[in-house]
């Protein structure tokens, strides 16, 4: 589904909702949004190439694997989806 | 048996590969042959590993050259040359002298691909200490489990680590006397330290003490089927394996530029990310970051990577890409890729041959024997699928289990049975850290039965068929479901758990378990999810299942073991096969 207008906000909670279905121990509140996220949750590749796969399908941007290595912070694959939303 | 196509060997080298004829080479193989590659202690005084991989290049016209390239996370690159990985490891050995740490001690490293873990790893080696790697994805239970089994009296590990999965385990591990860290430059207290400011302390000279090749040197942890992960020793007489190793079934040669993208929490990023590569004098290269595809093919292409050894999964993810790798980077500097951790689809050895215009040369080992044992070749004919041939020196077979005492051996090609290899090559393992009996278990009439089942064709070329037992094998790594099932149990919601692999086209086998609830508890999501996480935060993301199914019940035998073969079979909708120790 293509959402046509979402604000940071409802993208950043939309991202929580998917990561918590991989790390559902991950306390979102304390994540610092310009750090490596994956190494802050312990998600590894496997996860992460599922969680982007599933936020293809949420909000409707393609992610190439080959842009995956951009998208490290939260604020990272916030400003990729935005730009492309 | 079925294959899809043959590769046939490249005759046109720029660089004449190490083993050009097999069965010539097989056949007039003798391990003094290698011995007489090797330099040894000074003296008459032994064999170390880090000797040979370090200061006897520190010691020669090598020493300026570039012995560990390490590029960071953020793309600092940073060389050290043989001369400075001799004065790091010299002064680590130094910091563990004054320790008071000695031979045969246990020092663990818990860390991601920085430097420290590498000058760790050889100044322990030179200390005649034991260098035993952990994971950095492992959560605080299977580092426990591990430290405790090895008798850790030192871990080496960052702040981030320390805080997050070893400060509530230290109660437990009342024999560890220290750990260093290596991100902070002030001790903390008597038995916290900096490591920084230790070797800042401490001299860059270090001379090896005697040692006696079937020394310990290094133990790595392996996962069992019915029980915690077991420690598996190895000692310095592995070196001649390491380097045969390197010489024909890497094909390393002088100025080569290798990349190994094994992390050294496993046995491939020791023996090949660690030794081999230092062992023949050419530059290594560490990349501190996860896979990410473009940047691997951005660091083969600028670093000029001339050997690259990597795992399954990883080129899964390559051949991901909706791009032609070829146009975006020139890989023209590559000449071997070789690929480990779990069986190679043949799909993607012939991606490789029509995309990379690469052929991938599949091997096979386990952490028990050292090093590789079975592998395609360069300069020889590929069959994709295929694990490859024996090296030289080692003799493999496929046997049938008779009983406990006796197994057959089968001569008939394109027979399954268990892949054996006759003991006896340098790097097999010496024991199972006080499990004598489970290593005895290994070694039935005259050869060590490596768990995994396979059959050899009519030419000689060994195809992996299964494991013989419930170890899943994920992301190029081994999880024992014992491990994970006991975790779980921990849980108060849980009664029972049986976990398995499910078969996945990115990982090889994902870890999934089936749970029974006690009674009081019901199946919902939120209780899925809080198991999910349970288990993440005590095993990390390394073990710990992606997935949980619940069920009323799980089948045992009579004797109440869980049936994890029946779990499977239903999972996968494959037929049940013998059920008759099922419970009623």
């Amino acid at each position: 589904m293509k959402i046509a207008t979402i604000s940071r906000d409802e993208l950043t909670l939309k991202i929580f909702d998917l990561l918590a279905m991989i790390a559902p121990e991950a306390d979102f509140d304390d994540l610092d949004p310009n750090v490596d996220m994956r190494d802050e949750l312990d998600i590894d590749s496997f996860d992460f190439l599922n969680f982007l796969i599933d936020l293809n399908d949420e909000v409707g941007v393609e992610i190439p694997e080959a842009d995956y290595g951009k998208l490290v912070s939260l604020n990272d694959l916030l400003d990729y989806l935005l730009a492309r939303m | 048996m079925a294959f899809h196509r043959v590769i046939d060997p490249v005759t046109t080298h720029t660089i004449r590969p190490n083993l050009l004829n097999y069965h010539a080479t097989r056949a007039t193989f003798t391990w003094d042959e290698i011995a007489a590659e090797l330099d040894f202690l000074p003296g008459g005084s032994g064999l170390n590993i880090a000797h040979e991989a370090v200061t006897r290049h520190a010691n020669n016209a090598h020493s300026e050259q570039v012995a560990i390239r390490w590029i960071s996370k953020h793309d600092a690159i940073y060389d050290f040359t043989y001369a400075d990985v001799e004065e790091e490891s010299n002064r680590f050995a130094n910091v563990l002298q004054e320790l008071g740490i000695g031979k045969g001690e246990r020092v663990f490293v818990l860390a991601g691909r920085i430097p420290a873990l590498y000058f760790a790893a050889l100044g322990t080696l030179k200390n005649t200490s034991v260098f035993c790697p952990l994971f950095s994805a492992f959560g605080p239970e299977p580092i426990l489990q591990r430290m405790q089994r090895g008798d850790a009296r030192v871990l080496l590990t960052t702040q981030k680590l320390f805080k997050r999965k070893v400060k509530e385990i230290l109660s437990e591990l009342p024999d560890l006397k220290f750990v260093l860290i290596a991100d902070i430059d002030e001790h903390i207290s008597d038995h916290i330290l900096s490591l920084p400011l230790l070797m800042d302390t401490v001299s860059a000279e270090f001379v090896i003490p005697p040692t006696d090749p079937e020394d310990m040197a290094i133990l790595h942890f392996t996962s069992g089927t019915t029980g915690m992960p077991k420690g598996a020793v190895h000692v310095h007489n592995a070196v001649y394996h390491h380097y045969m190793t390197a010489k024909y079934a890497l094909d390393l040669h002088p100025n080569d530029v290798f990349w190994c993208t094994a992390d050294p929490g496993w046995v491939t990023g020791t023996s090949y990310g660690i030794i081999a590569p230092l062992l023949h004098g050419v530059t290594n290269i560490i990349d501190e970051a996860e896979f990410d595809a473009q940047r691997w093919y951005r660091i083969l292409e600028e670093q000029r990577v001339t050997v690259w050894y990597t795992a399954p999964t990883a080129i899964r993810r390559l051949m991901r890409l909706d791009f032609d790798p070829l146009e975006e980077f020139d890989l023209s500097h590559l000449r071997f890729v070789a690929s480990v951790g779990e069986p190679l689809n043949p799909e993607a050895v012939v991606w490789g041959r029509d995309v990379l215009d690469l052929t991938i040369h599949d091997n096979w080992w386990q952490t028990e024997t050292g090093g590789i044992m079975i592998a395609n070749f360069a300069g020889q004919e590929v069959r994709p699928g295929s694990m490859g041939r024996p090296l030289p020196g080692i003799e493999a077979a496929i046997v049938r289990r008779i009983n406990s005492e006796t197994v057959q051996v089968i001569e008939k090609p394109n027979v399954d049975g268990d892949l054996a290899l006759k003991p006896g090559w340098p790097s097999m393992y010496r024991a199972y850290l006080h499990d004598q009996a489970r290593y005895d278990k290994c070694f039935v009439d005259g050869w060590y039965l490596s768990g995994d089942l396979a059959y050899r064709d009519e030419d000689g070329y060994f195809w992996f068929v299964g494991r013989a037992d419930d170890i899943i094998k994920t992301s190029g790594h081994m999880v024992g479901p014992f491990e994970v099932e006991s975790a779980l149990m921990e849980h108060p919601a849980v009664a029972e758990a049986g976990v398995i692999g499910v078969p996945n086209d990115v990982i090889g086998e994902l870890v999934k378990a089936f749970v029974a609830l006690k009674p009081g508890y019901v199946a919902s999501d939120e209780l899925n999810r809080e198991l999910l996480g349970f288990g993440r935060k005590k095993l990390g993301s390394a073990v710990a299942p992606k997935e949980i199914e619940f069920r009323d019940t799980l089948p045992k035998t009579r004797s109440g073991k869980i049936m994890r073969r029946l779990l499977k079979a239903w999972e996968l909708g494959l037929p049940e096969g013998d059920v008759s120790t099922l419970e009623d």
